[in-house]
């Protein structure tokens, strides 16, 4: 009862919180009608995010209709190993590595675009910094103590983060990070890198909703025939309310 | 007469000779006598069928992909999303459905309270209707809980711990509830089977007496006015028109006026903002991990703020079980000769425009964090919520008998006595916190201000004159 009184005042009073996220929110200015874009997406998330995460709502053989990829250049680039078209993307870790490597299993991606937003994600990948106190070297600002390395680092090196130190009326000292900035560069400049972001958070959002690009389209003819519906059904109440008054 | 009409003729007779078809068909459609003059407001009842409707088809072919168990449900859920041909947009409409629902639902239930249709001889279409809504409101909390992401899963164990709440039986009767210590398989099972079978059944059968009960006595309409006073020789009311053709063909004009916001929900805004499909319910549900903000998805919003306003959790449970269904009570405390709030005086107005601003207000606030300031303000339109059911009789009564004497005079000593409790409890709280009293004293001051002058001329005053009610609908 005691524990159960606790919990609900927590809960009610919105106190629960697990995951602090601060920093400011960079837009990601995702355009799911860029099949490039969404391609290379694909490429990127293959070849480094599911080597640790699946997304195993999700079919190779789908993402190769959708994204204008034949099952060729499908199986030599985005398919590694035995599996075939009709396979979902599972994660290449298996449960027990990954809970060795990370304390965890990591996230299965399919739907962490619809959870978090898009622009949530542009900034996560985009404020990974470097932190010698966590077990992987790196924090994020977006999301405090991640247990995710930096997996893209190779390609937009090391950010540092610059402390700003305020004294307090009481004399204490508050530390907070002002900005982050390019310790040791990548193999991408920063407008490059932003722009590999931006293909990955794309592809992230149609991993989403593969649905959401022809839900619009088809939306547009369903409004247009209601338009025509109403007008029909409209002249045909007119008609029959003719003789009452 | 061609072949095939002469065919169905004979047909419709044969069946007629054995089922009471016809006699079905007028009593309910071609010679049931509506009011002519119906106005905007009369298309939701309609509407909420129509959902009912959306609801029950879109239901049945979720049901055939989903699978209800603790492993398969989120991901059967994006099985249908992905894999199942066009079951993203049955999945779509029946989540827009839910809140279409309660969009229409409350909406109809508004309209009775404009109009006094829940006034004699109207009573038990009015309980049959509150019911209806009690049913749904079950329906959509055991619905909630089989997405099983985590909104889902602690919203149902935030709610059946509530009933932890009661003193003694409390603890066992939420684990009976459960089925388990915690929400588990087995209270997605049971909430399953609760949401596909049992509350459905009882749904239908409680619409079905609300609509036979309606067509006992009758419709009302915007005027108040009993349209079966003024019979033509033939025994038709005189401003009554056929419901088939006249309102058929109306509410079907009404029908794809509501079907255009409801697909512009369905096809481009699904999440809605995340106020109908809420973005932390794409994360899968997770025992150990309690999110930071559990908030009840929007239709429920006014009653969350209410329970959160009462810093006792019994207490806040009561208050937000009793918010409902003192809607009961409504045809019972509503004094006053007339229906319709075209000829009622400013008073019952008055009393109106408050208890909407508490309920849009509280909706709100039920979504926001819960600050000081905004507990504050929850409290104080939970309290004006109440005002309106319980000075009820005080502004509707036109003559002051013993028993409203009796009873104003209590209703004035008890919230007085609430009141001044109110008002010394949230100085207390200000006295500590300076911030409050710098942002919010003036609030603080005209709010309860306004309180006191609602209560004592809204309760105190008798007579609230009318205008005169007409002899004919206009």
């Amino acid at each position: 009862m005691k524990q159960l009184v606790i919990f609900l005042t927590l809960l009610l009073t919105g106190s629960l919180a697990w995951a602090a996220d601060s920093g400011p929110v960079m837009h990601a200015d995702v355009d799911l009608s860029d099949q490039a874009s969404l391609q290379r997406g694909a490429k990127i998330f293959v070849n480094y995010c599911q080597s640790c995460h699946a997304a195993a709502y999700m079919r190779y053989s789908r993402l190769g209709q959708d994204l204008g990829i034949t099952v060729d250049v499908l199986k030599e680039n985005l398919m590694f190993g035995t599996v075939k078209p009709g396979d979902t993307m599972t994660s290449n870790l298996s449960r027990d590595d990954a809970v060795q490597f990370f304390a965890m299993v990591p996230p299965d991606l399919s739907v962490t675009a619809r959870a978090r937003g898009a622009d949530w994600l542009y900034t996560y990948f985009m404020t990974f910094y470097r932190d010698d106190s966590r077990p992987t070297g790196v924090n994020n600002l977006t999301f405090k103590d991640v247990a995710m390395p930096h997996i893209l680092w190779e390609k937009q090196g090391w950010q540092r983060a610059v402390v700003k130190e305020t004294q307090n009326a009481d004399g204490s000292v508050t530390k907070e990070i002002e900005h982050l900035e390019l310790e040791t560069p990548g193999e991408l400049t920063e407008v490059e890198y932003a722009a590999l972001v931006r293909d990955l958070v794309n592809f992230m959002v149609y991993l989403g909703e593969p649905i959401k690009l022809k839900r619009y389209q088809i939306g547009g003819w369903v409004m247009v025939y209601l338009i025509i519906l109403l007008l029909v059904v409209y002249l045909l109440k007119k008609e029959y309310w003719k003789d009452v008054h | 007469m061609n072949t095939i009409v002469k065919f169905l003729y004979g047909f419709r007779d044969w069946v007629d000779d054995r089922f009471p078809l016809m006699q079905n068909w007028n009593e309910h459609l071609a010679k049931y006598y509506a009011p002519k003059n119906f106005n905007f407001w009369y298309f939701f009842g309609s509407l909420a069928l129509l959902v009912l409707v959306i609801q029950i088809i879109t239901g049945i072919w979720l049901t055939m992909n989903y699978k209800p168990s603790a492993d398969m449900a989120f991901a059967s859920v994006e099985y249908i999303m992905r894999d199942v041909d066009w079951g993203w947009w049955i999945r779509y409409m029946h989540s827009t459905g839910a809140s279409a629902f309660f969009i229409t639902v409350y909406l109809h239930m508004y309209r009775g309270m404009l109009y006094g249709s829940y006034k004699q001889p109207r009573e038990l279409i009015w309980i049959l209707g509150m019911l209806v809504f009690f049913v749904l409101a079950g329906e959509s909390f055991f619905g909630y809980l089989l997405p099983w992401g985590q909104m889902s899963y602690w919203g149902a164990q935030a709610i059946t711990s509530m009933f932890g709440a009661i003193p003694v039986i409390g603890e066992d009767l939420s684990i009976w509830v459960r089925g388990d210590y915690v929400v588990s398989d087995v209270t997605l099972n049971r909430f399953f089977s609760l949401h596909v079978i049992a509350l459905p059944l009882l749904l239908c059968g409680l619409v079905g007496a609300h609509i036979l009960a309606l067509h006992e006595v009758g419709s009302n309409n915007p005027d108040g006015i009993e349209i079966k006073k003024h019979k033509g020789p033939d025994g038709i009311p005189l401003d009554g028109i056929p419901f088939h053709p006249y309102y058929t063909v109306k509410d079907i004009v009404g029908a794809v006026v509501f079907l255009l916001g409801f697909f512009a929900v369905v096809f481009f805004w699904p999440e809605m903002g995340g106020y109908f499909l809420e973005h932390n319910n794409f994360f899968p549900a997770n025992t150990l991990q309690t999110p930071e903000h559990i908030a009840p998805v929007w239709y429920f919003t006014p009653y969350y703020a209410m329970l959160r306003a009462i810093p006792d959790l019994l207490g806040g449970a009561l208050v937000m079980g009793a918010a409902l269904p003192i809607f009961f009570l409504l045809p019972w405390l509503d004094r006053s000769p007339v229906k319709s709030i075209r000829y009622r005086g400013w008073k019952f107005k008055t009393a109106l425009a408050a208890f909407t601003i508490a309920f849009l207000g509280l909706g709100w606030l039920g979504i926001e964090l819960a600050t000081p300031v905004y507990t504050n303000l929850a409290r104080f339109l939970t309290v004006v919520y109440f005002l309106f059911f319980i000075l009820f009789p005080c502004y509707t009564s036109p003559t002051d008998s013993v028993v409203t004497k009796y009873y104003r005079a209590g209703v004035k000593w008890i919230l007085r006595l609430i009141l001044a409790y109110l008002v010394i409890d949230q100085l207390a709280v200000m006295l500590d916190d300076k911030q409050i009293i710098d942002n919010a004293f003036l609030g603080f001051v005209s709010g309860y201000a306004l309180l006191v002058i609602l209560i004592e001329v809204l309760g105190f005053y008798s007579l609230d004159i009318d205008k005169p009610v007409p002899d004919r609908v206009t």
